[in-house]
């Protein structure tokens, strides 16, 4: 049943320490940035919130630049942004990827990388990315900034270490060293949502993340020990089982999940790998 | 009636009547519509699938709001249909989620939300029961016999066996329902989003206890159907009426999606099964098929529905020991009803996955076996129908085979990860033998300044029936095709020419069209219209429809002439399987279909990509989940239907053999590429190493044949 809008408020800031000014006397606030979660809940009847944080007008969050070895990413930034960008698509081809299989055209004209973010869900497609690429996620209220690190930015499921009077306002990516690796499956072409999601880092220290197999994003960092240490990727499989708990969901099934989990990680060594052969699917 | 004179219109992919409106944006849809003083209603539904009603609580200010509840109906509390089971409004026992209860209107839609979220209702829940096998009720019987299966078995090296699913679809039409009643003067006036106009005001006499005269029902815009808005239009129509009646202001009505996912009707889910006698050399020697579908919990079309279904069971084979058993029961689900093909697409899906097992079975190509056992001219189907000269299965078959060069390109992609199928199917057009008799359709075609009016109930729904039409009348009239306007569908402004569904909209009711256009033409005897109105004064002409002759069917038996004609038709399907994913991307399909006369190119082509595609979803993508009686996934995020870039090529190959009782020769077209795609899709996976039994065959499920060592 669709929601009534009426009870609903709506603050709109102008600027960004107008916004955070928000947080902290009218809060709390659910921050809005492309709403394409929130309108899908709001027809839903299940919205997250009944007061909300416009934060579409805050240009100052829609940059991406590069200082020095760090690739620096508004909160605002869009999929279609990030898809185009001169920089993310040499130091981060895979977020460039991910951004381009979320949604539709108009999703990716609307959904931000920080909504991504703060909307946490398991299934977000940049999420992998972020914490296969190390990501930095920039916290700001109105009395200052703080860093945390993407890969303890969540507490559990949608549940993250941002307080009610912070704002997502940017994220920042060291260099990535090695070959870059991404793997959305969905339901069908474009439009779906992840089935699972995986990110890898193919390097000395390989690195590997996946969605839709867990309450939050994961990096199996069991798995990546595996195949640091030994190159045996039937060995990582058999990590990577121990490290992912998906289920079954009006999506898919925990089962098939955890056999496309392993099946990807072989293609993910397989593909980046000096020979390029394709591999049977293993059980 | 068919003589090779050149044709002017007919057969030209002429503008469409209703294109520019539509591309500029001028059409007017039902949620366009507005009238001074208008409130909008809606509906409170059941949460429970099963159980009674305990309490109702309005936990808000009603002031200003209309409700309506079973005690407002003046008629009788049912929605007219064929057994007339379903409640307009729940009374006391519930059946299904999302049941119709209560309506509330009012002028402002946000306080209509607070109200429906302060609206209350304590049930006695009972024990719902899902399973159809389990089903407590059979809403319907069929059976169908030709020879001895004792007989027919005897004959056979091999018995063949087989059980195959097929899920609940939904229609997805672009536009949900919608309604807009207006009270009238001792009577009601309802415009809406719907297919059938006739049936709309008959299900408002019986709700309303209104002579038919005090109930119009104007089809306006329709955004889609598929035969979505069949039947559950009428419900919609009786409810606006109902809240415009009390409230003495016109009602407007429009679902949003997933109020329309969850409360109207789906394609039937089955279960069919298979046992087949067949000789080493690959002839059907004897056919047993036993039909179960699921109504969901009130009759609707279901009866008609298993008809379709049954009559469509031995696929388009020459058997001359059947038998074929049908049912179709209840269960605590939303009652499920008509869409593209009607029971046809679930049991030829099982006939054509059942026709590769046999032919793996004796070691014989799919081609080969089918090419033993296709319907020629001159033969009989299950029901005893000897068929006509304009019997193309083979013609099809061959034509699908040359064009793919189906043998050389599956031993060619033997060991890959394509696959090749091919299904072979039928599809009657028109109502069933008695059907069309019953309906007594009737076209009428009037004289006016610049040409002639088509005035008939058939609702242009996307699929193309005014242009049709037209060209239809100016062909045989001799005029323009400019020259022809069509009325909209008004039961004030056109006689009743039947529903528009089960493929006939061209050939019935363009057939009756010919027909009053043969007699105009003689009837001017030259003149222009102009001239004529001057000389003679106005001019109409309406036909009834015509059983022709030979056509005999005895709906007690089910013996004889089941369809006046059938559409033929051969789709090969190319698939590739992702190893990791076990995802399937439909490559191409080559759709080889004879349809008689093709009347539009474009269109015709139009209908068969789209029937193709949607049976693609039908085949691999589309899962109506149901949990406890609800589909759970409601929303467009999670009832997913493929987009263009899940859309393979599609190359479509139309052929013609006209049939004689349809207008220039033209058969149905709308349903019949709904039926074959699934099987084709399903055998091109059998052809990678994956018995596909059951659809959606989505890769969830083929990873687990993999596991199960039935697949790759």
């Amino acid at each position: 049943m669709r929601t009534p809008l009426s009870p609903l408020r709506l603050f709109e800031p102008r600027s960004l320490r107008d916004a955070l000014r928000l947080l902290a006397d009218e809060g709390p606030l659910v921050p809005l940035a492309g709403c394409t979660d929130v309108y899908v809940s709001l027809n839903a009847g299940a919205p997250p919130g009944t007061r909300f944080l416009n934060l579409w007008a805050l240009d100052e969050l829609r940059r991406i630049e590069v200082r020095g070895s760090t690739l620096m990413i508004g909160a605002l930034a869009t999929y279609t942004q990030l898809a185009r960008s001169k920089p993310v698509q040499a130091r981060l081809p895979m977020l460039a990827a991910a951004a381009r299989e979320i949604g539709g055209i108009q999703i990716q004209n609307r959904g931000t990388i920080g909504g991504n973010i703060g909307t946490g869900s398991p299934a977000g497609d940049s999420l992998p990315v972020l914490a296969a690429a190390a990501a930095v996620v920039v916290l700001q209220n109105a009395r200052g900034r703080r860093q945390v690190p993407f890969n303890r930015f969540y507490t559990g499921y949608r549940a993250s270490v941002r307080r009610p009077d912070e704002l997502i306002v940017a994220v920042e990516v060291p260099a990535v060293d090695g070959r870059q690796w991404f793997r959305k499956v969905g339901t069908r072409a474009a439009q779906a949502i992840s089935k699972v999601v995986m990110a890898g880092v193919r390097a000395d220290r390989p690195r590997v993340a996946l969605g839709s197999v867990a309450p939050t994003v994961i990096r199996a960092t069991r798995t990546e020990a595996v195949l640091a240490e030994t190159g045996d990727v039937a060995e990582a499989r058999r990590a990577l089982m121990t490290e992912i708990a998906p289920i079954d969901d009006l999506r898919s099934t925990a089962a098939y999940r955890r056999r496309v989990a392993g099946n990807l990680l072989e293609r993910f060594w397989a593909d980046t790998g000096i020979a390029d052969r394709r591999s049977p699917i293993a059980d | 009636m068919t003589a090779p004179r050149a044709l002017r219109i007919v057969g030209k992919s002429v503008p469409r009547k209703d294109g520019l409106a539509k591309v500029t944006g001028l059409a007017a849809y039902i949620d366009d519509l507005t009238y001074p003083g208008l409130l909008y209603g809606t509906t409170i539904r059941s949460t429970i699938p099963c159980g009674e009603i305990a309490s109702i609580h309005l936990d808000f200010d009603t002031t200003g709001f209309t409700i309506v509840d079973v005690r407002d109906i003046p008629g009788r509390n049912v929605v007219a249909l064929i057994d007339d089971d379903q409640p307009c409004l729940v009374e006391r026992e519930v059946r299904h989620y999302a049941e119709p209860i209560l309506l509330l209107a009012h002028e402002d839609r946000e306080r209509l939300l607070e109200a429906r979220a302060k609206t209350r209702i304590e049930y006695r829940p009972a024990t719902p029961v899902f399973d159809p096998e389990r089903s407590p009720k059979v809403f319907k019987r069929l059976a169908i016999d030709k020879g001895s299966l004792d007989e027919g078995f005897a004959l056979a090296d091999v018995v063949v066996e087989g059980e195959y699913r097929v899920p609940h679809q939904e229609q997805l039409y672009i536009e949900p329902n919608g309604m807009l009643a207006i009270p009238a003067e001792n009577g009601v006036t309802v415009h809406g989003s719907l297919q059938c106009p006739y049936y709309v005001q008959r299900a408002l006499r019986v709700v309303l206890g209104l002579p038919a005269h005090r109930v119009r029902v104007v089809q306006v815009e329709t955004g889609g159907g598929f035969g979505g808005k069949e039947e559950y239009p009428s419900m919609l129509a009786c409810h606006a009426a109902l809240l415009a009646l009390k409230a003495r202001r016109p009602v407007k009505m429009v679902y949003d999606r997933i109020e329309d996912l969850e409360a109207t009707t789906k394609r039937h889910p089955g279960v069919i099964r298979h046992r087949t006698g067949v000789t080493r050399d690959g002839r059907l020697a004897a056919m047993d098929i036993d039909v179960l579908l699921d109504g969901g919990a009130y009759a609707t079309l279901s009866a008609v529905v298993l008809s379709r279904g049954v009559l469509h069971a031995t696929g388009p084979y020459r058997c001359d020991h059947v038998r074929v058993r049908g049912r179709v029961v209840m269960t605590h689900t939303p009652p499920n009803g008509a869409f593209r093909g009607f029971g046809a697409p679930q049991t030829q899906f099982a006939v054509e996955v059942q026709m590769d097992r046999i032919a793996e079975t004796l070691g014989l190509d799919p081609v080969t076996l089918r090419e033993r056992n296709a319907l020629r001219a001159g033969d009989t189907t299950a029901t005893g129908q000897r068929l006509g000269r304009d019997t193309s299965a083979l013609r099809v078959l061959r034509e699908a085979v040359r064009r793919t060069d189906f043998r050389r390109r599956r031993r060619a992609l033997a060991g890959t990860n394509r696959g090749l199928g091919l299904s072979l199917f039928f599809h009657g057009a028109g109502f069933t033998g008695a059907g069309e008799v019953k309906l007594a359709s009737k076209a009428t075609l009037e004289l006016v300044e610049r040409g002639v009016r088509v005035r008939v109930a058939s609702a242009e729904i996307g699929q193309g029936s005014r242009t049709v039409h037209a060209q239809i009348v100016a062909e045989t009239l001799g005029l323009p095709y400019d020259a022809v306007e069509i009325a909209q569908a008004d039961t004030d402004q056109v006689p009743d020419s039947g529903p528009t569904v089960a493929s006939r909209t061209a050939m019935v009711v363009g057939g009756l069209l010919q027909r009053c256009a043969a007699e105009m033409k003689t009837r001017l005897a030259g003149l222009t219209p102009r001239q004529y109105l001057k000389a003679h004064g106005p001019l109409s002409v309406t036909k009834e429809y015509r059983k022709p002759p030979e056509i005999e069917w005895d709906e007690e038996a089910y013996r004889g002439d089941a369809y006046g004609t059938y559409g033929w038709a051969c789709d090969v399907a190319e698939v590739e399987l992702d190893p990791d994913t076990c995802e399937v991307r439909p490559v191409r399909v080559t759709a080889v279909a004879e349809l008689g006369r093709v009347l539009h190119p474009v269109m015709a082509r139009g209908q068969i990509e789209g029937g193709t595609l949607q049976a693609v979803g039908y085949a691999l993508v589309e899962q109506v989940v149901m949990r406890d009686g609800r589909m759970a996934n409601a929303q467009l995020a999670n009832y997913l239907i493929p987009t263009t870039r899940d859309t393979p090529a599609i190359d479509v190959v139309l052929l013609e053999r006209p049939y004689r009782h349809g207008p220039f020769g033209a058969k149905g077209v709308g349903e019949l590429p709904m039926d074959g795609p699934a099987p084709a899709i399903a055998n091109a996976l059998r052809h990678l190493g994956f018995d596909v039994r059951e659809i959606p065959a989505t890769p969830e499920r083929l990873m687990e044949l993999t596991r199960k060592g039935k697949g790759l």
